[in-house]
């Protein structure tokens, strides 16, 4: 069974303070060179999730694939070592600045080449996300799309998901091949080993190009984007402040359990 | 990448309890359960023996990421390569097989007992005798400081075999803390490392196998002081780390805190010392990995660039400990903020595998050519 994890190089929250200056490109599309970078969080549930269900069966092949800048090879290697099997980096000046379409377009050509059973990815990024990615890739793919997935079981030609939406709980059921978004409430990814930091560099990092996948380089990138961004604004992070009314005692019981609940006394 | 994974892991899983660990004075449980499920907790054990493989430098980077949120935790795999290096160095194979498998699966931790009340510095001087009973040894005497005793399950010990030939009459033996006769003091009221068991090893008739000695009658000394060769440059990291936290946490309050109407950071006098503290941290870093490479390849001069990383690293860890109390003023001197503790810390690294004095000792003894 072939497992294809999409993965997404982001800054780096707690690395640098975003939202100043610097963060973003004279074109204003998000300045990766400039920002320390990882693998977005929600894609290392995704990684995890694949381990876990390797884990279950002998026959699981899996490979991480990346669209993004050069040094988005750092977080191929960070997918490796968590223990992805191979990756795909697909590398091209062309495609700075490609909005969700393109890059939707990207990734269903580098996972179609790919071949695969089940497509996992994080449910957005944590730099500019809209969540539609794992969608849009899967109406490529022609395959039925699972998102928003809180469990995954994996059947021998089904996949299962369980969403919890608040106000009820939804379980859904999609043939293979498919394409699956999953939430943080699937499992927290584990550090890797250190055997197998060790490891990933001798795992196979192969880098395409538009031409490998035949996609022309004037239908992607900033030029070809249906989105445009005008300008960006930084706002004052502002927290909503917490009002305690009422009666003496009672207000002090709530704001007492309110500290408890946040784990702050 | 090594670092990127073991910071990440050691913020999220060792600094939320290092505070707690120093102030109740208990075992850092959490670090070694975190440590050893993503195989930390020994890297340096060679890949034949079920370990990581880790080379020197790699475990020089895991121990100081650990110290850089808890000293006291980074003694879990600086101890356990500290205790079973005799075995690594000298051991023959089935003994190797035999101790470090458990230790690089996570199921035992290995202790090194050299120091004895009467012998500290002047190690050789141990008391400790080893005598030889048909196919066995009985070992009686007392082991004093001896990290991580009582949790660890397997040590190190050096022990008298010919009182005659003095160093050369010194061999090493694994024990087992199971092993009858084996006992432990109460542990030391210590003013830093405080999450570190100190306890003194009572060895009263224990009897272990002849098969138990580690390399050959009357080596063992020898072999005790190979081991801190290569381990002295493992008490560097471990300073290197103590300092990095200190260094990080000061940069960080500087930009917050605000006198005269601006953040001190704004002060020159401020940014100077920073600039030195970052200055002596990198200059004792590049000793320290320099050293790393040396006891990775075994060059001949280890003996003085170990001692040279563990004394240069240490003296730098006090300096930039204590200005990072000075940056953060009165604060600084209170246990709300955790560099007081890291200057506690520190002050060990200056002490044990040789105080700082021996270590000028041994590089006097070994300048370069
Ligand atoms: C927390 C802790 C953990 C430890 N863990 C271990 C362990 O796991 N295993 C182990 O075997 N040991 C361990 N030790 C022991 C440690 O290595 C010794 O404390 C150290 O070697 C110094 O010995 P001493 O304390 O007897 O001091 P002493 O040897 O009595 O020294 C006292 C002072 O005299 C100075 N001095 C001594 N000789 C000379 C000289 N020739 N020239 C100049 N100055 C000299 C010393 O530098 C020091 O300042 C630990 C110690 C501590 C405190």
């Amino acid at each position: 069974m072939k497992l294809v994890v999409l993965v997404k190089h982001v800054p780096d929250e707690a690395a640098d303070r975003l939202f100043t200056a610097g963060v973003f490109a004279a074109d204003l599309t998000v300045d990766r060179d400039g920002l320390s970078c990882r693998l977005s969080e929600p894609d290392e549930y995704a990684v995890e999730q694949a381990m876990r269900i390797a884990r279950r069966r002998m026959d699981v092949q899996i490979c991480v694939v990346t669209m993004g800048p050069a040094g988005a090879v750092r977080t191929l290697a960070r997918a490796l070592a968590l223990g992805a099997d191979e990756a795909v980096h697909v590398l091209d000046d062309a495609l700075h600045g490609s909005d969700a379409q393109a890059t939707s377009r990207v990734l269903a050509a580098a996972v179609e080449r790919l071949g695969f059973d089940l497509v996992l990815c994080g449910t957005a990024s944590t730099d500019s996300g809209m969540s539609v990615v794992p969608a849009m890739v899967a109406e490529r793919l022609g395959v039925p799309a699972a998102c928003e997935a809180d469990t995954v079981w994996v059947g021998e030609d089904e996949v299962m998901v369980r969403r919890d939406e608040g106000t009820a709980v939804v379980d859904v059921a999609v043939g293979m091949p498919a394409v699956v978004s999953v939430t943080d409430r699937i499992g927290e990814p584990r550090y890797p080993a250190f055997r197998s930091i060790v490891e990933a560099r001798q795992k196979t990092l192969r880098t395409w190009s538009l031409k490998d996948l035949r996609i022309p380089a004037a239908e992607v990138g900033l030029g070809a984007s249906a989105t445009v961004v005008r300008s960006v604004t930084p706002c004052a992070e502002q927290r909503p402040a917490l009002l305690v009314e009422g009666e003496a005692r009672g207000a002090a019981a709530r704001l007492a359990a309110y500290l408890t609940e946040h784990q702050l006394i | 990448m090594l670092r990127d994974t073991v910071r990440a892991l050691a913020e999220a899983k060792i600094a939320p309890f290092a505070a707690e660990v120093d102030e109740q004075g208990r075992f850092p449980q959490e670090a070694l359960d975190a440590l050893t499920a993503a195989d930390l907790h020994a890297v340096h054990i060679p890949e034949q023996y079920g370990g990581a493989g880790a080379d020197a430098l790699a475990t020089v980077i895991v121990i100081e990421e650990v110290a850089r949120v808890c000293a006291s935790s980074s003694l879990i795999p600086a101890v356990n390569k500290l205790g079973s290096l005799p075995l690594v160095l000298s051991a023959s194979e089935d003994l190797k097989k035999q101790y470090l498998s458990p230790v690089a699966r996570g199921e035992a931790m290995f202790s090194y007992c050299l120091s004895e009340p009467e012998a500290g510095s002047d190690a050789a001087s141990m008391k400790t005798r080893a005598v030889r009973d048909g196919d066995d040894y009985v070992l009686n005497g007392v082991k004093r400081w001896i990290t991580n005793a009582g949790v660890s399950d397997y040590y190190t010990v050096m022990a008298v075999t010919d009182p005659e030939k003095r160093s050369k009459g010194i061999s090493a033996f694994v024990v087992e803390k199971s092993d009858e006769g084996v006992s432990f003091g109460a542990p030391e009221k210590k003013l830093g490392i405080k999450g570190s068991p100190t306890r003194e090893v009572y060895l009263d008739n224990v009897r272990i196998p002849a098969s138990r000695m580690i390399g050959d009658e009357g080596t063992g000394f020898a072999t005790a002081m190979a081991t801190l060769d290569h381990t002295r440059v493992t008490i560097a990291a471990q300073a290197l780390g103590i300092a990095q936290g200190a260094l990080d946490y000061a940069k960080g309050y500087v930009q917050e805190r605000k006198q005269f109407g601006k953040a001190i950071a704004d002060f020159q006098g401020i940014q100077f010392m920073l600039a030195d503290m970052a200055m002596k941290l990198e200059a004792a870093r590049a000793l320290t990995y320099q050293a790393a490479a040396k006891s990775e390849r075994g060059d001949n001069d280890l003996t003085f660039f170990g001692a040279a990383a563990k004394c240069y690293a240490s003296d730098v860890a006090m300096e930039v400990t204590i200005d990072a109390i000075q940056l953060l003023g009165g604060y600084g001197y209170t246990r709300d903020y955790p560099v007081e503790r890291m200057m506690r810390d520190a002050k060990i690294t200056q002490i044990y595998e040789g105080t700082n004095q021996v270590q000028r000792i041994v590089m006097a003894r070994n300048l370069p050519k």
